[in-house]
């Protein structure tokens, strides 16, 4: 596939997806009648098709498929890059821009940070890892869990202590994953928690916060229970994926096994709000059963 | 948590009424790290009656106190208990379906098949359960081919498009192999009034027989439409049924048993021999075609299996009284016509936001009564518990998504299994206008 067609099937799909096809920055008016150009190719300083604006899973690219429909059907129901074809034993030169595309946006969005303002605009104090960048905390995880003295004594005077629940937003692997989706599912966990007659206590943002960190509170506030929002490292699907985890007794050293999660919270999965729902009614058991995890399923199970 | 439901199907036709026990498993399709969703996994028929004729006072009308007392005869041949039975749906079919019918079967079997067990009818309902208990769906969903299934009974046909497993479009038609009773001297005892002005006795059976697979050929696209075809539409169907692209055929039904064996003439005292024969030497059988196995269960095998579906797994009850049976299926701002209990329908929103949802709220807790609303996208817990907040403790609340339920139709909603509630989504109630 040349440039020229390239282009030319990114808008064909595009107009498809009823969206304006994006050539020529600045001098497209999608309303106005557009004479019919020779193809002339691109010259410098034009702009090329935005390849992740297409939907992959409409996207299709075997060519002389046996069932072209059915198979259609079955990839919109899936992210999986499928019937990408192909040019000799290698993938078309769209597969390979998109991928390469997405990968980019994955490792771009690890690296982004939460807005400065996130806890003040959404009435939350924000504390501090021990990591002093972004770059520290992707290369130390241990100080990604835990608090330097100061930073300690701040928890003590923001947090009441040995409160029932502990709720924490920790930016994690994916900043944009907490833009999107912590908010939204924090007011409805403490909404669904205040119904129960739980106290929902005092949030509390964290930058550089990896899961661990959650125990770090449980040291300094003495709660019977954190619920940790953290963003998930991004995948090639999306990059605004949450988990929540939720821990009973959370001390630091408590095995991993001792964590409930709830993970795939985003637009395309379990929207924050229906998450957010079902988080609080999971708190309340677990407050109930005085477990979290591994020791939940089983007794479940039993 | 209860990982199966066990689910009883019973068809009341014009013909024959028959019963299906059957278990369904309940799966969880989610990681165990992320929310649960449960969905309705293997259908394990484990018990089929035999087929019994349907016990009548004179020539049509359902005699209601035998009924039961088969009903109860087959349920201690099973082995099974009422209290057992989860779910289920008792359907009244063909031309017994009339509303006299409808309201003696109800009374007769209520309380009875169960706690969650409803009177339910209508073509449309009929036709799908038909195609899914003879395994077209699954068929089509396999295969990708285009099926047009027949389900041919003593009263009715009924007719399901299906294409690459979903079901597009249903029909009816007043074909059937009990619309000319026979006595043993093959003298006619009884004519469907259906057939009045196209056809008379002394026309002979080979006519009849003939006109009504010319109607089911026109359904089928197979030969131009002609004014017959819309004489034995059915009055509860709107538009006569007539397919415009090849299809594999697929039949079920007393009389497809007759399409796959030769029966003497009179057998069962009908026109069922000499309608399957014919059906099989006309263009329908020309074309591929399949016949289900049991055709004759179908119908009860889809009431059974099929018509029990699940909700979403996250969704929210407070002070409801299960089961809930006959709510009428509104929409916001259009439920002045309905009367009785109601639930609202909406499509909700893909992924709100948390102001979203307590808009929605607020704007539905202004409403009188208990608020029992049912959503298509995955956000009834959200709405419930922002509900709940805002309305006294006792108020009756259910939100339960994952279900589209059109305006017009009626639901019954079952007590919690694991997370969700088994739903029940039909076309028309009985005795209703």
């Amino acid at each position: 596939m040349n440039k020229q067609e390239l282009a030319a099937m990114v808008a064909d799909i595009l107009r498809e997806e009823g969206m304006a096809p994006p050539v020529k920055g600045g001098e497209y008016h999608p309303q106005a009648p557009q004479p019919q150009k020779k193809d002339e190719g691109y010259r410098e300083g034009d702009f090329v098709p935005d390849v992740t604006d297409l939907n992959l899973r409409k996207l299709y690219l075997t060519e002389h498929p046996a069932q072209k429909e059915r198979f259609a059907a079955m990839k919109l129901r899936t992210p999986a890059r499928l019937g990408s074809g192909r040019a000799g034993p290698r993938y078309k030169t769209l597969t390979m821009l998109r991928f390469r595309a997405d990968h980019a946006a994955a490792q771009d969005a690890v690296f982004s940070q939460v807005p400065e303002d996130f806890g003040e605009k959404n009435g939350m104090q924000e504390v501090k890892t021990r990591c002093r960048s972004k770059d520290e905390y992707l290369t130390r995880p241990d100080l990604g869990r835990s608090f330097d003295t100061e930073t300690q004594e701040r928890l003590r005077t923001l947090l009441p202590q040995g409160s029932r629940v502990q709720l924490v937003i920790g930016d994690g692997l994916s900043s944009a994953a907490i833009v999107a989706n912590a908010m939204d599912c924090l007011q409805t966990i403490r909404e669904g928690l205040k119904l129960k007659g739980i106290d929902p206590g005092t949030p509390i943002f964290v930058r550089y916060c990896r899961v661990g960190a959650g125990d770090a509170i449980g040291d300094v506030t003495g709660c019977e229970l954190v619920c940790m929002l953290v963003g998930e490292r991004p995948g090639l699907v999306t990059d605004k994926s949450m988990s929540a985890y939720i821990t009973y007794r959370p001390r630091t050293g408590v095995s991993e096994s001792s964590r409930t999660v709830v993970s795939n919270i985003h637009a395309q999965g379990t929207p924050a709000v229906e998450a957010g729902a079902h988080i609080a009614g999971l708190i309340a058991t677990i407050l109930e059963k005085k477990v979290s995890g591994v020791g939940l399923h089983l007794e479940a199970g039993a | 948590m209860s990982e199966s439901l066990l689910s009883v199907g019973i068809d009341v036709g014009t013909t024959s009424t028959q019963l299906v026990f059957s278990r369904l498993q309940l799966q969880n399709r989610a990681s165990a790290f992320a929310v649960p969703e449960l969905v309705i996994g293997e259908r394990e028929v484990l018990y089929k009656s035999p087929v019994h004729f349907t016990p009548l006072v004179g020539s049509s009308l359902v005699d209601g106190q035998k009924l039961r007392r088969l009903v109860e005869q087959e349920y201690a041949n099973a082995g099974i208990r009422r209290e057992e039975v989860d779910t289920g749906a008792v359907i009244v079919t063909g031309e017994t379906s009339r509303r006299e019918n409808a309201a003696e079967v109800s009374q007769a079997l209520s309380g009875f098949a169960g706690d969650f067990v409803v009177a339910t009818a209508g073509p449309d309902l009929e036709s799908v359960l038909a195609a899914r208990g003879a395994g077209a769906v699954e068929f089509s969903r396999q295969t990708g081919k285009t099926v047009l299934h027949v389900d041919i009974g003593g009263g009715t046909s009924n007719l399901c498009l299906i294409r690459e497993g979903r079901v597009e479009k249903t029909g009816c038609l007043n074909v059937g192999g009990r619309l000319v009773k026979r006595d043993e001297a093959k003298h006619i005892t009884y004519v469907s009034p259906v057939l009045g002005g196209l056809w008379e006795p002394s026309q002979g059976i080979g006519t009849l027989v003939k006109l009504l697979t010319r109607a089911l050929e026109m359904a089928a696209g197979l030969r131009p439409a002609e004014t017959i075809l819309e004489k034995l539409t059915t009055k509860e169907a709107e538009h006569f049924f007539r397919l415009e692209e090849a299809a594999v055929l697929s039949f079920s039904g007393g009389v497809a048993e007759c399409i796959a064996r030769d029966y003497p003439d009179n057998a069962f005292g009908d026109i069922g021999p000499a309608l399957g024969r014919a059906i099989r030497e006309s263009a329908l059988c020309r074309g591929e075609y399949r016949l289900s196995q049991d055709s004759i269960r179908a119908t009860v095998i889809g009431a059974g299996c099929y018509a029990t579906q699940l909700s979403g797994s996250t969704v929210y009850a407070q002070n409801v009284r299960f089961p809930l049976k006959n709510l009428a299926v509104v929409e916001p701002g259009r439920e002045t016509f309905a009367e009785g209990e109601t639930i609202l329908a909406m499509p909700g929103l893909p992924s709100p936001s948390y102001e979203q949802v307590a808009a929605l709220a607020s704007r539905l807790a202004e409403r009188p009564g208990p608020l029992r609303i049912c959503l298509e996208s995955d956000m009834a817990k959200a709405l419930g518990q922002a509900l709940a907040s805002r309305l006294p403790g006792d108020a009756e609340i259910l939100c339960l998504d994952r279900v589209k339920a059109a305006p017009g139709s009626y639901m019954d909603v079952g007590a919690p299994v694991g997370a969700a509630f088994p739903v029940v989504v039909k076309t028309l109630v009985l005795g209703s206008q």
